[in-house]
């Protein structure tokens, strides 16, 4: 499964939080295997402008985010009005207008789960080993929501 | 709110049919490249469809084995291809910024720091809007706390997730847990809790207490118009609320530029005012829906 789910990796570019080992090693893995990937630097930055990318990315079926803590991953997506499901099943979304929470009113939509890896607190090798990467090459992989863009 | 770097481009690595795999070490030194430079980048290693994140640029690098003619079905997409064969990093680099044309530098240099509300935790109660001075929380709609002004935020300053009762607010980019998102444990409401009560902590609310400060300092001011008298008393000031308060973390830089004692007074009777207004129109709208329920269920009063 986890060779054909789509990876975002941010890269906390503003901030010296996350170990630079970490991240870069991951990072390097990430492009030396044949996998795939979105990149983005700094999660936070584009949560605090709302950054209207987040929206389809938060949309992506089995996404794996590749950054901190993942309640902190949550809510900084919710906050740019991309609410998100973790596997664990917890669901999260900021204040509507009406005060009825995002995911009281989606219950009749299928939740799309996403899975967050901490750089904060896991190894490179930790991270590497759940993405699948970093032994072996997995040349498998899709991206979703389609703008066609092809040669 | 931050202007939107929409007109940023995204930078795609093509490694799909009809190009070859790009250089490794290429690969390597471009990606941390771009990335520390706020561009978003992308690859994809075989015909699959590429998510549009909303930008209005697209450039396509690629080692092409036939002419990279690429098209969209975001219309307004704009798309720049380049191939990477006899290219550097810095020749590529240069192109690059030369398209987002000086978006580079014109970036803010701003840490994203600001707070985050953890809604499966916040209970509305509405202390992190009466305590922040500098507007950076607000009220929606429905009366619902919420972070509006994220870059008034004083950068480093956590002081409103230490008042913040549920251990709701986050910063993700602070150092320790759980105010960087760690999970919470029931250790850590306890010792919020602790700290919660400020009020209680400094013998007066935290605003008293630099308001008693600054009047004594006003008087010494005025009386003896001595400088550096003044500076060392405010310093000392500045001390001894950073030892009384040990734990809030809150850097000196941020104490040091509170506004002045009516600026605080005003501004702290302005977020009260807000929050209570927010909690009463919460109270009402709770009201309203009981009231409703209750003429929705109630019986039909019998006829005579």
């Amino acid at each position: 499964m986890s060779e054909h789910r789509p990876i975002l990796y941010c890269r906390c570019a503003y901030a010296k939080v996350l170990p630079e080992d970490v991240k870069d090693l991951v990072l390097e893995r990430l492009i030396d295997s044949n996998v795939p990937f979105e990149s983005v630097s700094d999660l936070c930055e584009m949560s605090a402008r709302k950054d209207p990318g987040l929206v389809p990315l938060s949309q992506q079926a089995g996404l794996r985010i590749v950054a901190c803590y993942p309640r902190a991953v949550k809510w900084l997506f919710s906050a740019a009005g991309a609410a998100i499901q973790t596997e664990s099943g917890q669901s999260e979304s900021g204040p509507s207008k009406s005060g009825e929470s995002e995911s009281r009113k989606s219950d009749a939509k299928e939740p799309v789960y996403i899975e967050v890896l901490n750089m904060r607190t896991d190894t490179a090798d930790s991270v590497c080993a759940k993405l699948g990467i970093g032994t072996k090459d997995t040349a498998e992989g899709a991206q979703s929501q389609a703008t066609g863009v092809s040669p | 709110m931050i202007a939107t770097n929409r007109e940023r481009p995204r930078v795609l690595l093509y490694e799909g049919a009809g190009a070859e795999p790009i250089d490794a070490a290429l690969r390597r030194s471009i990606v941390p490249k771009l990335l520390d430079r706020g561009y978003t980048v992308t690859r994809i290693t075989q015909n699959a469809n590429l998510g549009n994140l909303g930008h209005n640029e697209l450039i396509i690098l690629g080692r092409f084995t036939r002419p990279g003619d690429f098209q969209s079905a975001q219309g307004d997409l704009k798309i720049h291809t380049r191939d990477v064969r006899d290219e550097s990093l810095e020749s590529l680099i240069e192109y690059i910024d030369s398209i987002a044309d000086g978006v580079s530098e014109a970036r803010p240099h701003w840490k994203p720091w600001f707070p985050v509300i953890d809604y499966d935790r916040c209970t509305n109660c509405m202390q992190c809007l009466s305590f922040c001075l500098f507007d950076v929380y607000g009220v929606n709609q429905a009366n619902q706390i919420t972070v509006q002004n994220q870059t008034n935020c004083k950068t480093d300053c956590p002081a409103c997730s230490r008042v913040c009762p549920e251990v709701a607010i986050l910063f993700p980019k602070y150092k320790a847990g759980p105010i960087n998102g760690d999970e919470v444990n029931q250790d850590d409401v306890r010792r919020e809790a602790m700290k919660v009560d400020i009020s209680a902590l400094l013998g007066g609310d935290i605003y008293s207490m630099l308001k008693d400060r600054s009047e004594k300092a006003k008087s010494r001011f005025s009386k003896e118009r001595d400088d550096d008298r003044a500076l060392k008393e405010r310093q000392r000031c500045l001390d001894k609320l950073k030892t009384n308060i040990d734990g809030l973390d809150i850097p000196a830089e941020v104490l040091s530029s509170l506004p002045s004692f009516d600026q605080i007074q005003s501004k702290a009777q302005a977020a009260k005012q807000r929050a209570e207004q927010a909690l009463a129109g919460q109270a009402q709208a709770s009201q309203a829906q009981a009231g409703q329920a209750q003429v929705e269920v109630s019986p039909k009063p019998a006829t005579s």
